[in-house]
């Protein structure tokens, strides 16, 4: 590493906590989890100064295997809870991480205020376009033919959900694609929205091989972008627009500057803020 | 010196109660009766008296009808009184709205502009009725308005000094110029000089000490101030009535502290954000009011499921739903108490008066912090919205227990179990520390666990922690002797406080505990402060007696138990309760 002011960099491996995952074999979410240390390892962070915040979800179970300090919420809330930890702490690098139902259902609105407030994180969402968990039913990002849940058994018959748009439209100031099926380019893309400041939204494709076997397909579909990214909104837009849903790489970045209050104490004593209330 | 007999316009003194004076000011929406309120409140602290001041008013945005309701005192005052000793309306439109709230007798005083006419529901209620030309008066002053008129004439009935006067106006318009103040002295100089011509009424005498700080503050605020005292440094905040101001005041104030104020965009993700700040070392705070609470509901079990301290202040309204959101009901206790899924100790706590809302907060903010759980504290609309006149309260500081680790430490697991149930905290950035917090049931190291072991041992621990922390002396106001004993929390205290100083004075003693401390259940302690008692009268402004169920439901209550419990939005008053006593004791 060029950073000669850090300790040794640690080892990809060495950002696992050996809690073996719940996931199924062959799921999408090793190849992220392995992503995810990889860019660590790159960019050399201390794991003490690392925090990851998902909610509930297959994807959401990431934190307790890594050896960062983790935060795993209630369902729809990971956005929230790492808003408030890095206002509050914005020496540490802060991560969310979850699933698409958890991000862009339950979690929808927080996922366009975040995008909107601009706090310096990255938002990993792990889209299988089915809830795993609860045992295969439809999510935002479901076609609306997908008629293998139970729960609708003749398909959504509604349009899903495309959260580029959404993000870019929100104002997220950096976006990307990302796919567990290529582990390398994916901690590349990480390593990309991690030291861009401000809101940035990594949206990596992670098939479901239980629920949605057909998404093994996705490694043969997926392709890098052929652009560079952006810092152009309309550009980005149209480009968002008439994607595919497979094309890979940093699709947009944004200059806008990062929503962070100054924590400085301008007062000595407490006693001052009582003025106000002295008859 | 005050003299009944002679003054018609003086409170009864037969009671025990604080020897007071209640003032109405009526008027439609703009008419600045709120303002003259405000400083007549202020002009009566700089005189060194104590008060307080309700807003009343419809549910427009602006305009609409207005009510400033004030009680004035050399002591200090907790509640209002039913009745009123003076009715003063700038005008009278829509004033039979707030017949419910204001009482009047042959003793009260009604003044009205000239030529206006004062409502059947008013005139039927009694009280001398006489005109002052307020408008006609504010007319022949450049600037002058009808507000100012009025409020030199109450000012003038009352004894209040026109330096007083003077020195309040002075404060509060130093933004709108010399101009502003001079008009509005010149309006307050008419309104005296118009009201000498009124047979005088004898001002109070003021005490020796009243020359102490005095502030001027709601419980609002006080919560606010209360927060930062206890430590308070990350404020989340989802815009609600009657909970506002508390987050108001904190945006500019937590600023000067080097704390943070985020707007969220709903309670969903208030709490939630409560919670990361929280993770991250930094104790945090919001404030909201019923719907709000519901909504965060899920997310204090996650807090209290992960052990990481959050504070909620639900300043509390009529419900349920929308319910009446500007006015005061304690009917948020049980979802306080029995809201979360799932076996969840948690704190609850309430203020019982204005400036207790300071105390009740920072004591709240130590409990969660020291305990590693949420702790709801329970204000109200009564308590929040209304300014009251109060010492300034006593800076505490309390010790804190909350075995927050910024040092590496061997052997570290963040749920350990043991004796105390507080396990240590480590904050991100300390190396070797690190865990995952979780709502998952989960093992000593917080691992995820469904183990019926690490279930049970994470329950008792949860349970353990609360119930084996020493509350002291804050659990509970309790005052009096006697076999009759009055039961009541929050709100509810000022009132059933004065009913039982009024029956004292008639040489009847009445017991009175108000309970702080609401969740852990503290049984053996109310126990104590019952012992001897035969009969008990639980006081509650709900109309489902929640805390009479309650107090059924965790405590043995000695001895016959009666519940007095009524709904908002109207308040009680210490009447009400003096009356139920009295019934009680002949019936």
């Amino acid at each position: 590493m060029e950073n000669a002011n850090s300790c040794p960099s640690l080892k990809p491996n060495e950002y696992k906590s050996g809690t073996k995952p719940v996931w199924c074999p062959g799921c999408g979410d090793y190849s992220v989890l392995l992503s995810i240390t990889k860019a660590m390892s790159e960019l050399n962070l201390e794991p003490e100064n690392v925090a990851l915040v998902s909610g509930i979800g297959c994807s959401s179970r990431l934190p307790a295997y890594l050896n960062v300090y983790g935060f795993h919420a209630v369902h729809g809330r990971a956005l929230p809870v790492a808003t408030g930890l890095k206002v509050s702490r914005p020496d540490l690098t802060v991560l969310a991480a979850g699933g698409d139902g958890d991000g862009f259902s339950i979690g929808g609105n927080h996922f366009m205020h975040a995008c909107r407030r601009n706090v310096d994180m990255t938002y990993i969402v792990m889209d299988n376009q089915v809830y795993g968990m609860t045992k295969g039913q439809a999510s935002p990002t479901t076609d609306p033919d997908w008629d293998k849940s139970k729960l609708t058994p003749d398909g959504t018959k509604i349009n899903p959900y495309y959260p580029l748009v959404i993000a870019l439209a929100s104002g997220a100031n950096f976006i990307a694609r990302a796919s567990s099926t290529d582990p390398n380019g994916a901690a590349k893309v990480l390593v990309d929205a991690i030291r861009h400041p401000g809101f940035s939204f990594v949206h990596m494709l992670s098939p479901c091989v239980t629920f949605r076997p057909e998404q093994k397909e996705w490694k043969k579909m997926v392709r890098p972008a052929p652009v560079e990214p952006t810092t152009d909104a309309a550009v980005a837009a149209k480009r968002l627009m008439t994607d595919d849903n497979f094309f890979l790489g940093t699709l947009y970045k944004g200059n806008r500057p990062a929503y962070q209050p100054e924590l400085k104490s301008t007062v000595e004593h407490l006693s001052e803020l009582e003025q106000g209330f002295i008859l | 010196m005050n003299d009944s007999a002679s003054n018609p316009l003086a409170p009864p003194q037969s009671k025990g109660a604080p020897r007071s004076l209640s003032i109405a000011m009526l008027g439609s929406g703009g008419s600045g009766v709120m303002t003259a309120g405000q400083q007549l409140l202020d002009a009566a602290g700089q005189a060194g008296w104590y008060g307080m001041m309700t807003r009343s008013s419809g549910p427009q945005i602006r305009g609409g009808e207005a009510a400033a309701l004030l009680r004035l005192s050399p002591q200090p005052v907790e509640t209002h009184k039913g009745r009123f000793d003076i009715l003063l309306a700038i005008d009278w439109l829509n004033a039979d709205r707030f017949v419910g709230e204001i009482t009047l007798d042959s003793n009260s005083v009604v003044i009205g502009d000239v030529g206006g006419q004062v409502p059947e529901a008013i005139s039927a209620m009694g009280g001398r009725y006489m005109e002052l030309p307020l408008s006609e008066l504010a007319k022949g002053i450049s600037g002058g308005r009808p507000n100012m008129v009025a409020l030199g004439a109450l000012a003038q009935l009352i004894g209040l000094p026109l330096e007083a006067l003077e020195k309040g106006l002075t404060k509060s318009l130093a933004k709108k110029g010399e101009a502003a103040i001079a008009a509005s002295m010149a309006g307050v100089r008419a309104g005296i000089e118009q009201a000498s011509a009124i047979p005088d009424i004898p001002p109070f005498r003021i005490d020796a000490n009243s020359q102490r700080e005095r502030w001027s503050i709601t419980g609002n605020e006080a919560a606010g101030l209360g927060a930062i005292r206890g430590g308070i440094r990350f404020v989340a905040a989802y815009p609600i009535t009657p909970g506002t101001e508390v987050l108001e005041w904190l945006a500019p104030n937590l600023k000067k502290v080097g704390g943070v104020l985020v707007q969220a965009e709903d309670e969903l993700a208030s709490i939630n954000q409560l919670i990361g700040g929280s993770f991250g070392g930094t104790p945090s705070l919001t404030a909201t009011s019923g719907p709000g609470l519901a909504l965060m509901i899920e997310s204090i079990g996650l807090a209290v499921a992960s052990e990481t301290p959050v504070v909620i202040v639900d300043v509390m309204r009529g419900g349920p739903s929308t319910g009446i959101p500007t006015k005061s009901e304690q009917s948020d206790l049980n979802i306080a108490l029995y809201g979360l899924h799932g076996d969840a100790p948690h704190i609850v706590v309430a203020p019982m008066s204005i400036g207790d809302c300071l105390f009740t907060t920072q004591w709240a903010t130590h409990l969660a912090e020291t305990l590693q759980t949420a702790a709801i504290v329970l204000s109200d609309q009564s308590l929040g919205q209304t300014r009251a006149l109060i010492d300034r309260p006593a800076d505490i500081a309390f010790v804190s227990g909350g075995r927050k680790i910024t040092r590496q430490a061997e052997d570290f697991r963040r749920y350990v179990v043991n004796e105390s149930g507080v396990s240590p905290m480590s904050i991100p950035g300390t190396p070797g520390c690190q865990y995952t917090a979780d709502g998952l049931e989960h093992s000593p190291t917080g691992t995820p666990s469904s183990r019926a072991e690490d279930h049970i041992q994470q329950l008792n621990k949860r349970k353990r922690k609360l119930d084996r922390f020493d509350y002291g002396s804050h659990w509970a106001k309790v005052e009096g002797e006697g076999d009759i004993a009055v039961l009541t929390w929050g709100s509810s205290t000022g009132p059933v406080s004065e009913a039982i100083d009024m029956l004292a004075a008639e040489g009847r003693k009445v017991r009175l505990v108000s309970m702080r401390l609401l969740l852990p259940a503290q049984p053996e302690r109310l126990a104590a402060a019952l012992a001897g008692v035969t009969r008990t009268l639980v006081v509650e402004q709900c109309h489902g007696a929640q805390f009479y169920h309650y107090l059924r439901a965790h405590y043995d209550l000695p001895g016959e138990l009666r519940s007095m419990a009524i709904p908002g939005p109207l308040m009680i008053r210490p009447d009400d309760v003096y009356s139920e006593l009295k019934a009680w004791e002949h019936p």
